[in-house]
Parts: structure tokens; C-alpha cells; sequence
């Protein structure tokens, strides 16, 4: 052992570094949110639907939801609008939706074209509760249990695969959950 | 991904039908641009030149979420105009640097600081400059003093072709 | 059809390429001339099927063959025919054709210059260069085929990524690849000398023109980057750290270190083991470059889109080449010993501490990079790692070696000696602190503490570099180029190293809110605000704004900057207008609609941007001119060979 295999042995070591680097890649753009296992953040908004009662977050303690972030700008919050419906229909966990900085009227016009998927939906037009529940690009779906924790956090579209291995064990508490 | 961009949204396309509707179309209007310069971000200075050198300092080392490799100072998108208030709301709340800097960590990760916490942790990598400083001078020292002492055994002449080069 | 046909031409390139590696290495190993002879047409061949295959992928683009992936995704109708060509190293793939396509170009250029070298060390050369061919090939071929089809084939594109429609895209990564690829031959070389068993002081010899170029490529690549950045990203940053930026920077600061390596290695026979493993290093972070990019492993606005399959391909052959590379030095440095002596105070001495500093300058900017992968394969958690970081470790390495430049340039080979020299390096320092502070202090009136510091070291070096040249002009004596190309690559230096200080200290950035009519002072400069209105483009709709510049009274410019969004892929860009006005460049960026016609503007006065980047420039001059020396094709005349003779005494 001499100190000209010093350079090979360093390269190992990064080698080994970098295929575990390769093993994590795929949630790599996906920034993991810091709001795991800690209390969702509170919110009182105007409602969408309703001019009346805002949508609070301590009205929504003591079971579970769905908190999806989205605008009619984003083209895939769209995309994924089909799948929201699924969830609505499959009536486990109630969807909330943030409206993130979006207009209104174009708001009603897109659930009245595409379907209401939401339970309610509260309007966040300066931003500000996107930036406390850690959004940084439309649309983003987060699960949060009854007592407020938020349990998991998705970002991009919501498809099959997340909701049936990630979002419903949780719920139903099965074991399946992989994380 | 996605995100807003003040272009994309349609402005108010009056529709004078009835007077009531027109009302009420004025007034959502008039709501919306007050609105509008309540929480559009006024970029001018901060009053206090103290305070817009940190805020100076502190968009450029908070990192833009959407872009990921722009600072929130140099970014052009929404979410960056957004975060940008936010600090300065905070500045001007009265808040410290840290403090600050833990509000956006609490929200978006470590990841939102473009300089590394001085932590336990991250030890290694602030060190490591220092540390092979160190090692580097130490090494050199070693491989002159070794040098040396073969000068004297060393006669063979070093050729100066063209210029001592 | 004729996508089929460049595929085709890929394959037989890669066949070739396996051809060449074998009969290169294979041949030289086992002595067999026949195998030897085989190498050269093996090289013409690949290089005619790689410019084949490239000759296709540009037809697809310009004749809008959308029924193919690639010129799908990367190209579109509307997208003008300049940048439908350039758009072929848009992406992946097609980026992927161009490392092969100047690795082709590099091995031809080898091969022609493999006349005075010995026949079996040009034969081990051309065949490593050859694997890595080989290498390169395969992964294309297996998981970035450029020639994919789309069927049916798609209507229209998606267009070129918007950021990339500008003039630098068509010049900065061809010129950047053909340096990053070019160390690929300094490579080629050590691996061929740890080969063959031996190496002597011819060998530096033969290898410095061919890295000096590589590197003054490399120079001009990260330069144009830099500078496109500049005018294209509109925030008047022109280095950010981003991990793709560090990734060309690393392999420049290493290939740095190299070149003043083989300078000693050539003059002395000295830090020759060392000088393997710069070869080797230089030419790795190359690699490790691209597949930073391209593995999904880091975050960066330069990456290409993530693929864990290609990730693994890639540090597959990392391992094997690399780590093929540093068994074989493992094996072979420990007979490289040199029993030459030299002092403190001699140039050897400097050129140690000049390679010590910027291999530690590689390694901290190395150690910054990869934190945040490090840090998370180690489960310290999540870590991000920006300028606030680099800036500051980066100059604390940087600073001594800028001081000890100036000195270093006159210090006599083997002992120090700088008799009078010391003299005249006194005064031109006096001299350079002088004028330094009278720029820090005069012309401008702030600044940090290393302001002043810096601004002196780089005067110093510039003055310091003079000394010698005027003092042969005065005496009528000439300079080989090596030693020209040297002087002229220091003071490109020193320039850059002024322009940096200055721009960093003295930059004046604000943001302002205007309405139309509205005038704001900054920098001395006033900007009159005329307002903003809709501009449709030939790809994308606008909001641009104009404002006239006027400085005491005199109009400097009307400018007008832009907010883009592109018809296709839906992005919002910010176009800024630039200016040069007495060495001050101005810069606007339009901001935020405020409402009622308000806008928010950043103004930025720049001065001496544009003279980092020519200062890059004459650095990658004074290395061309130097790698041009005529001296570097001749063998040492009358030298016996020191190096095997004493390779063979007992270490």
C-alpha cells in the first residue's frame, strides 16, 4: 500500500458516493418539504364558491384532506384534473383546493367546464399562503391527518400510482405504504 | 411545472348591461387595483439604507424555488416577486437576518440558502478550504526542503535555451 | 431514410472505434506492426462515419423532420433556420454527438501530428483515445439515440428551449466541448506513457502543445458562457457557481495547474508522476462533468433532463476509465523518480506552490459541488451550496498564488537568484499599489478591504509580466513564442483579475419604481421611463419598455427591455437591454407591472465587465501562441534520456 493508490481509493469513495447520488435522483428535482411530520400551517381565505364563510384550516381538523394547490394558468393542473375527479368520486379523503393566484371568475368557469372535484376551495390571490405551505409550482397535493400534520407531500401531477400507493394506505392506515 | 404570470390572466372585459352590474363590476375593479398596489412589491428603496443593504444581501443569498439556480434578487417569475415581499415585510417587522433565513428554511428546506449553515454538520465543507490550505503548504514545504538537500549532488546543467525558460 | 442512414453510420463508428482501441493498444503491446498500421485508417474511418451521422441529425432539423424524437423535441416551424441548426446540441443527445463528433476531430488532428512521435507510443495514444471513443459511442448508441423515431410523426415541435435561441448557443458549447474533449489527448498521453512504462522529458515535450491548446479552448468555452449568460440571463451575473459552470471550471483550474506542470516535467524531468496524475485528473473532471449533467444528480438551470439509466451508464464507464487509469499509475508512478535539486526561491519552487493552489482551488470548488450530494448519500441532510460560499474559499487560494505570480515569472530555474531583478520587482509593485489605490480611492470612492489588495496584485502581475519584454525590445532580442505566448496569457490574466475587482467592488444595482415620464439618477446616469407597450416577436409576444439614458446632458442611449413569453413552450424570459458607455456597461431589466402604468426597472452601472471576458480571450491567445512553439516538435537535442536511466535505479 503506497501513496500512489491514494488518487484510486479517493475515487472509489466518490464512485460509491455518486451511485447513491444516482439512487435518490429521481426525487432530486423534488425538493423534499420541510413540513413533513410537522403541523400544517394555519389559513383563513375567501372561499371560491361560498361569499359568505371563508375556508379556515381549524375547520378542517379532526379528519383527513387533501390540500391541492392549483391555477387555471397551469397546464398541468389540468392534466391532472381527471384524476381529482377520481378522488372525489372514490369519496375517501375530501379534496381542498387552493386557488393560487388565479382570477375567479376564470376559476368558476374551469370547475363549471371540467367538474368540481373540491370540497371547498379557498383563494390565496396574494400568494402568501402558497409561500407557508412550501409551494413553488403548480400543482402540488399534500395529505394532512386529522390532527393536523402534514403526513405527505406530492409534487407535480396527481396520478393512480401516488394515490393508490402512497396517499390511500395512509389513510386507511394499511401497510402498504412504501416510502 | 407551472406558476402565474400576470400576462396570462385576462384584464376585466367590462360588460354594461345593467347598472347594477356595472356597479358592481366598477367597484371589483377599483378593489382589485387597490389590491393590486397593496401587495405588489414596491421595489424602491427601503427607507432605511440599512435596511436595503440587507435586503439587498438577503435576496441574493436566498435562492429562487421556481428557477432553483437564480437568486430571489435576479429572478423574473411571480413566486420570486412573492418571496421578495416577503422579506421585506419581514425586514421591515423587524426581524434579524437569521430569523429570517429560518422563516424561509421552516418553509422550503435548507435548500432555500445559497450559503451553507454554519453548523455542526456542514463543518467539513467550511473547513475543507482551510484544512487543505494546510495540508498544501505542509506538503510543499516537504518536497522543497527534499529538493534541496539534492542540489548540491545535482551538476547537470539546466539548458537556458532562448530566455531562462 | 436518411436518419436510418446516420444510425447506421453511428454503429460503424462504433466499430471502428473498438478497431482502433485494439489494434492500437493491442498492437503496441504485443509489437505487431501490421495491428500498428491499422490504427490510422481505423481513426479516418470513424471520423467519417461520426461527421456522416452528425451531416444527418443537422438535415433532420433543417429539413423539419419532426418524425424524429430528437428534432421534435428540440425544434419547431417558426424556430429560424439558424437555430434549428445549433439546436442540435440543444439537448442530450444531440450534445452527446458533439463530444464524439470533436473527439473524432481531436484523434484526426493526433494522428496527423503522430509522424514524429515513436510508432508505438502513437499507437498506444490513438487506441486509448479510441476506448474512449468507444465508450462514448455505446452510451449513445444505448441510451441516447439521437436517430430516435416518432410514429406517427409529430405535427409540429416543441421547440427550442427559449433560453438557448441566442447567437452564444451556436459557439459556446462547440468551442467549450472541444476543450473539455482536448484534455481527453493530454489523457491519451499519460495513459500511453504509464503504458509503455516510461517518461522522459521528450514526452513533456510532445504533450504541452497539445494541452496548452486544449486549454486555450477551454478558456474561450467557459469565457463565451460567461458571457452569454451576461447578455442573455439579464440579472448581470456572468458566474454563478452553478454546478454545470463548475463543472468546465474545475477541469480549467486542474488543466492550469497542468500546463505549468509539464513545464517543469519538460525542463527538468521533475514532478513527472505528478504530472500523470494531472493528466489523468484533468481529463476526469472532464468526464465527471458530463455526467453531473446529465445524471439527475445535481440541481442546476444548465442541466439536462434527468436519467437515472444514463446516470449509471455513465459512472459505469467513469469507473472503468478513470479508475482503469489510476490502477495503471498506481502501478506504474512508483518508477518515476527524478534525483534533480532545485531551491526555495527557484521557479520550480513557484510553479509547485502554483500547482499547489490551483489543484486546492479545484478541490474546494470540487468540495462545494458535490456537498449537497455528499451530504445527502451520507444522511447529513439537505445542503445547498451558492457564490456565498465559493466566493470566499475560492480567493482565499486564489489571493497567494496571484501574489506569488508576479515573482515567480523572473525566479531562474533550479536556483533562485533574482539579483538585481528584485529591484526592479520592488519598484513595479510600489508602483502597482500606487496606481491601484488611486483607482480604488480616485475614480471610485468605495470599496472592501481586498479591493484595494486585489486591484494591486493584478497591476503588479501585469507590470511584472512587462518587465522582461520591454527589457529584450530595448536590447533588440526576440522571444520564442512559448515564452511570448506566456507573457501575453499573464497579462490576460492580470487584466481579468483588474475587471473582476472592479466590476465586484463598484458595481452600482438599483431597483426603481417609474410611470411614464418619470426619471430616475442612478450611477451617475439618468433614465427617463417612456413607458411600456406590446412588441410581438418571431417566436413570442412582449411587453417592452423604453427609456432614454443621459449622462450631464448628453444622450447616451434609448433602451429597451423586454419581458418575453414564448408562443411555444409558454416561458417568460427577461430580455435586458445592454450598453457600453465609456467603460461602464448599463443594463435594464424590466421588472413587475406595478398598476397605472408603473413598472419596476433595475438599473445596473457595470464598469469593466466587457474586459473579463476579453481578458479571457488574450489568456486563450497567449495560449495559443505558446502551444504554437516550434521547440515542442523537436526531441531534446544531445540529452541522453535522464528519466529511464534513473527509472531503473532502485526508488
Amino acid at each position: 500500500m503506497n501513496r500512489f493508490m491514494l488518487p484510486l481509493g479517493i475515487f472509489v469513495l466518490l464512485a460509491v458516493v455518486l451511485a447513491l447520488g444516482i439512487r435518490h435522483s429521481p426525487e432530486k428535482g423534488l425538493i423534499a418539504s420541510p413540513l413533513l411530520g410537522k403541523p400544517a400551517p394555519q389559513f383563513s381565505l375567501p372561499s371560491l364558491t361560498d361569499p359568505v364563510r371563508p375556508v379556515r384550516s381549524q375547520d378542517l381538523k379532526g379528519h383527513w384532506y387533501l390540500f391541492n394547490v392549483w391555477g387555471t394558468w397551469c397546464a398541468e393542473c389540468r392534466a391532472e384534473h381527471e384524476m381529482l375527479l377520481q378522488v372525489r368520486r372514490a369519496g375517501v379523503v375530501p379534496l381542498i383546493g387552493l386557488d393560487w393566484k388565479d382570477d375567479d371568475a376564470q376559476a368558476r368557469e374551469w370547475l363549471q367546464q371540467l367538474g368540481d372535484p373540491y370540497q371547498s376551495i379557498a383563494v390565496d390571490r396574494s400568494g402568501r399562503t402558497a409561500i407557508d405551505w412550501g409551494v413553488y409550482g403548480a400543482p402540488e397535493t399534500f395529505l394532512v391527518s386529522p390532527q393536523g400534520i402534514v403526513v405527505y407531500k406530492h409534487i407535480g401531477a396527481l396520478t393512480e400510482e401516488v394515490w393508490t400507493r402512497q396517499i390511500l394506505p395512509r389513510v386507511t392506515g394499511s401497510p402498504a405504504t412504501r416510502s | 411545472m407551472d406558476a402565474p404570470d400576470p400576462a396570462a390572466r385576462d384584464g376585466l372585459a367590462g360588460n354594461p348591461l345593467v347598472m347594477a352590474r356595472v356597479v358592481r363590476l366598477v367597484v371589483l375593479a377599483v378593489g382589485l387595483a387597490i389590491a393590486a398596489g397593496a401587495w405588489a412589491v414596491d421595489p424602491t428603496q427601503l427607507s432605511d439604507p440599512k435596511l436595503q443593504a440587507r435586503y439587498v444581501a438577503l435576496t441574493h443569498e436566498l435562492r429562487c424555488m421556481q428557477c432553483q439556480n437564480e437568486s430571489l434578487a435576479d429572478s423574473p417569475v411571480d413566486l420570486a416577486a412573492d418571496l421578495r415581499r416577503e422579506v421585506r415585510d419581514l425586514l421591515l417587522a423587524g426581524k434579524s437576518d437569521e430569523e429570517i433565513r429560518n422563516w424561509m428554511a421552516a418553509r422550503y428546506g435548507d435548500f432555500i440558502l445559497f450559503r451553507p449553515r454554519y453548523s455542526l454538520r456542514n463543518a467539513w465543507l467550511w473547513s475543507a478550504p482551510a484544512v487543505l490550505l494546510l495540508i498544501g503548504a505542509w506538503t510543499g514545504w516537504r518536497i522543497v526542503r527534499q529538493r534541496t538537500t539534492l542540489l548540491p549532488a545535482d551538476q547537470e546543467p539546466v539548458d537556458e535555451d532562448g530566455y531562462n525558460r | 431514410m436518411l436518419p436510418e442512414l446516420g444510425h447506421f453510420a453511428l454503429i460503424l463508428a462504433l466499430l471502428l472505434a473498438a478497431l482502433q482501441a485494439f489494434f492500437g493498444i493491442g498492437g503496441a503491446a504485443l509489437g505487431r506492426e501490421r495491428w500498428m498500421a491499422a490504427v490510422t485508417p481505423a481513426v479516418a474511418g470513424q471520423a467519417v462515419m461520426v461527421a456522416t451521422a452528425v451531416a444527418c441529425l443537422i438535415a433532420a432539423f433543417v429539413s423539419d423532420d419532426f418524425s424524429v424524437v430528437y428534432v421534435a423535441e428540440n425544434s419547431n416551424t417558426a424556430l429560424p433556420l439558424f437555430y434549428r441548426v445549433s439546436a442540435l446540441w440543444g439537448a442530450h443527445e444531440g450534445s452527446l454527438l458533439l463530444w464524439i463528433m470533436l473527439l473524432a476531430g481531436w484523434t484526426v488532428a493526433v494522428a496527423i501530428g503522430a509522424s514524429r512521435l515513436p510508432a508505438r507510443f502513437a499507437a498506444r495514444v490513438l487506441g486509448v483515445l479510441g476506448v474512449v471513443s468507444f465508450g462514448f459511442l455505446l452510451f449513445t448508441l444505448a441510451t441516447s439515440n439521437p436517430f430516435v423515431r416518432l410514429d406517427p410523426p409529430a405535427p409540429d415541435g416543441r421547440d427550442l428551449n427559449p433560453i438557448l435561441q441566442d447567437p452564444g448557443l451556436a459557439i459556446h458549447p462547440p468551442i467549450l466541448y472541444t476543450g473539455y474533449v482536448g484534455f481527453a489527448v493530454a489523457f491519451a498521453f499519460a495513459s500511453a506513457a504509464m503504458l509503455e512504462g516510461r517518461l522522459d522529458q521528450n514526452w513533456a515535450r510532445w504533450t504541452r502543445p497539445w494541452t496548452t491548446s486544449a486549454w486555450a479552448f477551454l478558456t474561450c468555452g467557459i469565457a463565451l458562457g460567461s458571457f452569454w449568460a451576461y447578455y442573455e440571463l439579464g440579472w448581470g451575473g456572468f458566474w454563478f457557481w452553478d454546478p454545470v459552470e463548475n463543472a468546465s471550471f474545475m477541469p480549467w483550474l486542474v488543466g492550469t495547474a497542468l500546463v505549468h506542470s509539464l513545464a517543469v516535467t519538460d525542463k527538468r524531468g521533475l514532478f513527472k508522476s505528478w504530472t500523470l496524475l494531472l493528466a489523468i485528473l484533468a481529463f476526469s473532471l472532464s468526464l465527471l462533468g458530463t455526467f453531473l449533467v446529465r445524471s439527475g444528480v445535481l440541481v442546476s438551470v444548465h442541466s439536462f433532463a434527468a436519467d437515472p439509466t444514463r446516470g449509471i451508464f455513465i459512472l459505469a464507464f467513469l469507473v472503468v476509465m478513470i479508475g482503469g487509469a489510476l490502477a495503471l499509475y498506481a502501478w506504474r508512478a512508483p518508477l518515476l523518480k527524478s534525483t534533480a535539486g532545485f531551491e526555495l526561491g527557484a521557479r520550480e519552487s513557484f510553479l509547485l506552490f502554483n500547482n499547489v493552489l490551483l489543484v486546492i482551488a479545484a478541490a474546494t470548488v470540487f468540495a462545494g459541488t458535490l456537498a449537497p450530494l455528499i451530504s445527502d448519500a451520507l444522511k447529513l441532510g439537505t445542503l445547498s451550496v451558492g457564490p456565498p460560499y465559493f466566493n470566499p474559499t475560492f480567493m482565499l487560494s486564489m489571493l497567494p498564488l496571484l501574489a506569488l505570480l508576479s515573482v515567480g515569472i523572473h525566479a531562474n530555474w533550479k536556483r533562485g537568484r533574482l539579483g538585481d531583478k528584485a529591484r526592479t520587482l520592488l519598484y513595479t509593485f510600489v508602483a502597482a499599489a500606487v496606481l491601484a489605490c488611486g483607482v480604488v480611492f480616485g475614480l471610485y470612492s468605495h470599496g472592501h478591504i481586498l479591493t484595494p489588495i486585489a486591484m494591486t496584485l493584478g497591476i503588479w502581475i501585469l507590470l511584472s509580466s512587462l518587465v522582461d519584454p520591454v527589457d529584450r525590445w530595448r536590447r533588440g532580442l526576440s522571444m520564442s513564442r512559448g515564452v511570448l505566448g506566456m507573457t501575453i496569457a499573464h497579462i490576460g490574466l492580470a487584466l481579468a483579475v483588474i475587471a473582476l475587482t472592479a466590476v465586484q467592488s463598484f458595481t452600482v444595482e438599483r431597483d426603481v419604481a417609474l410611470a411614464p415620464g418619470d426619471t430616475a439618477s442612478v450611477g451617475g446616469y439618468e433614465f427617463r421611463f417612456q413607458g411600456v407597450r406590446p412588441v410581438e416577436g418571431a417566436n413570442f409576444d412582449a411587453m417592452g419598455a423604453t427609456l432614454v439614458v443621459t449622462r450631464g446632458g448628453r444622450q447616451v442611449a434609448v433602451m429597451q427591455p423586454q419581458k418575453r413569453r414564448y408562443w411555444v413552450q409558454q416561458q417568460v424570459t427577461s430580455e435586458t437591454a445592454i450598453r457600453f458607455d465609456r467603460g461602464n456597461n448599463i443594463l435594464l431589466a424590466l421588472g413587475e407591472d406595478l398598476g397605472a402604468g408603473r413598472w419596476s426597472v433595475r438599473v445596473q452601472i457595470r464598469p469593466l465587465v466587457s474586459l473579463i471576458w476579453i481578458a479571457a480571450f488574450i489568456m486563450a491567445v497567449g495560449g495559443a501562441l505558446a502551444a504554437s512553439d516550434r521547440r515542442y516538435r523537436t526531441a531534446r537535442a544531445g540529452a541522453p534520456e535522464p528519466a529511464t536511466a534513473t527509472a531503473r535505479q532502485p526508488g
